[in-house]
């Protein structure tokens, strides 16, 4: 093997300048070039144990696709990481690499580890320019299934079950399939080309993907049964948003960051042609302080607001957001005010947002979450001016599928109760996973489950077709 | 995409269309309605369910013309499709065992309203309808209405066609007559809804409204249909569109329909420059 390079640092990453990219939706970071991905690859001196992949939700085998990287055999280092992560466009861009893969990484104990998510993100980038992938439909098996949801666990799911031979059909309530990926997560992080992509590979394999299908509404659990399908899997996700019960949270201005960030994602808003407004606001604060919140607040900046606070109410070291966004977010000049929580928002006498008045906090002893409960310092009330105010708070699943399924299983909060391996719920062939199971999570947990599920569905029906 | 397979007129200001949609058909209730969306760039709306045919596997809407996306949908022929049509959403009305109900529509909510005449008279309810419009070349659904209903009072703003006055006159001289209702559904503009409410009030009278906020997705993801009932958020979607009039907070429920009203109305202006639209001719 080569001598390892043993620079402390990661090759850093091109992106577009902060005070040009806060002005567009275009992506921030542009992607390695294939030198730079040669050249972070032979950061990774291959250990033998492979601890990076225990960090790994999907165990992705990343020193042998880093070598094969190291090799310019980038078709082949592609492949490697498909064999057990089917979108990783998506995940060397979006998933919380500093907690999991690269948290594991021996090189991150003297300066930065290996560069993992974006040498994922170039192998998926280079095979999707340079290969043009036609999937063959696979034979049939003769069972059908059904696939509620068209986030990433249903499809994960969706296209596991279709590659066996599974005759799958995928419901979702929107107009596109996608569900966070193309209606949450912006485009200048994602862009919905690289999603859209993933989907039609999977209409190649055969899937057929029924939009504008809320189920529940046009068809219940047992209907579904009724009309032939064997098996069900739940990959609803945790849609419905959280509110904080403040004084003042239905004035006009106010509103939830799935509102802003589907008008803003999902509807274009700001695309010529398209048809739905969005609310001009020229200083805004977004309550919260996870991915939701930074990606509502960088939008808010792309629509034109001169001033945008993220008001949270711990301190930077528990923002649940990914370092990377939080980064760009301050180079992007979005104002953090930390340990800070809203306690009321104002109008004027129209009823027209006019400024949030907030409490400074402390931290006290650790909660049951592990993290430090934040504590209000008495007297420290203070307020900020701000025309807009978008709550991105968490999210919870939302009811309506349960609602008309008693026999289906929920926990106090919600959330279907699933088993961890197979992700079976309380109904026999009804299956379910990601958000749906586990409250809003991330895309490579929910895609875990998805293929858990597909697995699992896959045993139950050969069994019973037996 | 979703055939539009009758187009008729209502009024200048009002359209119907029939739309090819099997699953909606076979499910939807009165009271419940669904989300459109005319073409790939088009906006969210959400337009009640007037009428079904179950074996045709069709969903009749009737609109009123007031913004961008109504106008683009009235310009769509009989025979054309539209992109998108999800549904059936919200809850459906409670009508089981109602024996005397009245129905208040104002303008438009005549055809909000009429599924529920409909379906409490085949149950054998007796109803009262009070239609309400501005003038005589308003009225809508006159035959339909008359033949879903016990006694049928038309009212017109200037008195151009039926009784002189608003639904509201009628409604209180109703209920002074001594009529009794299980319950008074009113739907119309959100101001009508507040006023009928404020005439059953003195009556203990109980009384549903429909509530037509702004909508994004109709499922209950977005919030920005919530209203405040009794003191608690709700969110017309999914928790309606039928609410306790008695407890809705009309004011912020109707500051709260402003939300995008200065760009609503820039949206119109474009498109009435950019498109000669035929049914628009002679409206205001
Ligand atoms: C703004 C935002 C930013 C995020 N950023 C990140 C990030 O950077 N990294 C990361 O790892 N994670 C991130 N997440 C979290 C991640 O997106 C989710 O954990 C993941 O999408 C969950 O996938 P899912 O398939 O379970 O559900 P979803 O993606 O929520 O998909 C569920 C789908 O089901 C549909 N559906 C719901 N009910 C019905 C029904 N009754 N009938 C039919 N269809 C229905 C919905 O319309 C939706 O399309 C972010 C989330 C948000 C909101
Ligand atoms: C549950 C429900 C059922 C409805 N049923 C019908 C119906 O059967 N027939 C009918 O004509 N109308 C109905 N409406 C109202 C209809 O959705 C709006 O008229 C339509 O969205 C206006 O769109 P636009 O682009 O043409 O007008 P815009 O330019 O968007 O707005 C014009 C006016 O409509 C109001 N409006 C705008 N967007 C919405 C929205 N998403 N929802 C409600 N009001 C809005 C605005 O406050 C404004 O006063 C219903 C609304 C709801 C919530
Ligand atoms: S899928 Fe996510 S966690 Fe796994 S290796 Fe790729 S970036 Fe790391
Ligand atoms: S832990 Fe780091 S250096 Fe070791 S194999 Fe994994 S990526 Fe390479
Ligand atoms: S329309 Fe989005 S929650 Fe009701």
């Amino acid at each position: 093997m080569a001598k390892a390079n043993m620079t402390p640092t990661k090759q850093p990453m091109p992106e577009q300048d902060p005070m040009v990219r806060r002005n567009n939706l275009k992506e921030v970071a542009l992607g390695y070039t294939e030198e730079m991905a040669v050249e972070e690859a032979t950061r990774c001196i291959g250990c033998k144990n492979k601890p990076c992949v225990e960090g790994c939700p999907v165990l992705v085998d990343i020193p042998a696709f880093i070598e094969l990287v190291k090799e310019r055999k980038f078709k082949e280092a592609y492949l490697t990481i498909v064999a057990t992560n089917s979108l990783p466009a998506v995940c060397g861009r979006v998933c919380p690499q500093e907690t999991q893969c690269e948290a594991k990484c021996v090189r991150g104990a003297k300066g930065e580890p290996v560069a993992i998510g974006r040498l994922e993100r170039f192998c998926a980038d280079w095979y999707m320019s340079n290969i043009e992938e036609e999937f063959e439909k696979p034979v049939s098996n003769g069972h059908k299934v059904a696939v509620i949801g068209a986030g990433p666990a249903g499809l994960t799911c969706a296209g596991d079950l279709a590659k066996l031979g599974y005759q799958v059909t995928m419901f979702e309530a929107f107009h596109l399939a996608g569900g966070v990926l193309m209606y949450g997560i912006p485009e200048f992080r994602l862009p919905k080309a690289i999603v859209q992509k993933e989907i039609k590979g999977l209409i190649q394999l055969g899937v057929e993907i029924k939009t504008n299908m809320v189920a529940g509404k046009v068809a219940t659990i047992d209907e579904l049964f009724e009309q032939g399908y064997e098996a069900i899997f739940l990959g609803t996700g945790a849609g419905l948003p959280m509110f904080m019960n403040i004084p003042g949270e239905n004035y006009n201005g106010v509103f939830s960051a799935n509102e802003y960030l589907t008008r803003v994602n999902l509807m274009k808003c700001y695309a010529d042609g398209f048809d739905t407004p969005i609310f001009k606001a020229k200083k805004v604060a977004v309550v919260g302080g996870g991915n939701v919140a930074m990606d509502a607040a960088r939008c808010a900046q792309r629509m034109g607001a001169d001033e945008v606070y993220i008001v949270y109410r711990r301190s930077e070291v528990e923002l649940p957001a990914r370092v990377e966004e939080v980064h760009h977010a301050k180079e992007e000049g979005i104002i953090f005010k930390l340990l800070c929580n809203p306690v009321k928002v104002n109008a004027d006498e129209k009823g027209w947002v006019k400024s949030m008045d907030c409490i400074e906090m402390e931290l006290g002893e650790p909660d049951a979450s592990g993290r430090r409960r934040p504590i209000p310092k008495p007297g420290s009330d203070f307020t900020i001016d701000v025309d807009a105010v978008i709550m991105a708070l968490g999210t919870n699943p939302n009811p309506l599928l349960r609602s008309v399924t008693p026999a289906l299983q929920t926990n106090k909060w919600g959330c279907i109760v699933a088993d961890e391996k197979t992700g079976l719920t309380s109904i026999e062939g009804v299956y379910a996973g990601g958000d749906a199971v586990t409250g809003a999570a991330t895309v490579i947990l929910a895609m875990g489950a998805g293929k858990d599920a597909a697995a699992a569905m896959d045993k139950y029906i050969q069994s019973k077709a037996k | 995409m979703y055939r539009i397979v009758k187009k008729q007129v209502l009024n200048p200001q009002v359209v119907l269309m029939e739309i090819e949609a099997p699953a909606v058909a076979a499910k939807c209730q009165p009271g419940q309605f669904t989300v459109l969306r005319v073409n790939e760039q088009g906006e969210r709306i959400p337009l009640t369910v007037a009428d079904f045919d179950r074996e045709k596997g069709t969903v009749t809407i009737i609109f009123q013309i007031v913004g961008k996306t109504t106008m683009l949908l009235a310009d769509q022929e009989e025979g054309g499709f539209i992109t998108d049509f999800v549904g059936p959403l919200g809850r459906a009305s409670e009508l089981e065992g109602l024996k005397k109900v009245a129905v208040i529509g104002g303008g438009l909510g005549c055809a909000i309203a009429y599924p529920q005449a409909k379906a409490l008279h085949e149950m054998g309810a007796e109803v009262d309808v009070v239609a309400g419009f501005r003038d005589k070349d308003l009225i809508i659904l006159q035959d339909e209405m008359k033949a879903a209903c016990t006694n049928y009072y038309l009212m017109t703003d200037d008195g151009s066609a039926g009784e002189h006055g608003f639904v509201t006159n009628k409604l209180e001289s109703l209920l002074k007559a001594g009529n009794q209702y299980d319950v008074v559904i009113a739907i119309g503009p959100m101001i009508m809804m507040k006023f009928v409410c404020a005439v059953t009030k003195p009556f203990n009278q109980k009384t549903i409204v429909s509530m037509n906020t702004i909508m994004v997705d109709g499922t209950g993801m977005c919030g920005c249909c919530r209203l405040t009932v009794g003191g608690e958020t709700k969110f017309a979607c999914v928790d309606g569109p039928d609410f306790d009039g008695h407890l809705v907070d009309f004011e912020e429920a109707m500051r709260r329909s402003k939300m995008y009203l200065d760009q609503e109305k820039a949206a119109i202006e474009e498109y009435k420059k950019s498109h000669e639209c035929n049914l628009m001719k002679g409206v205001k």
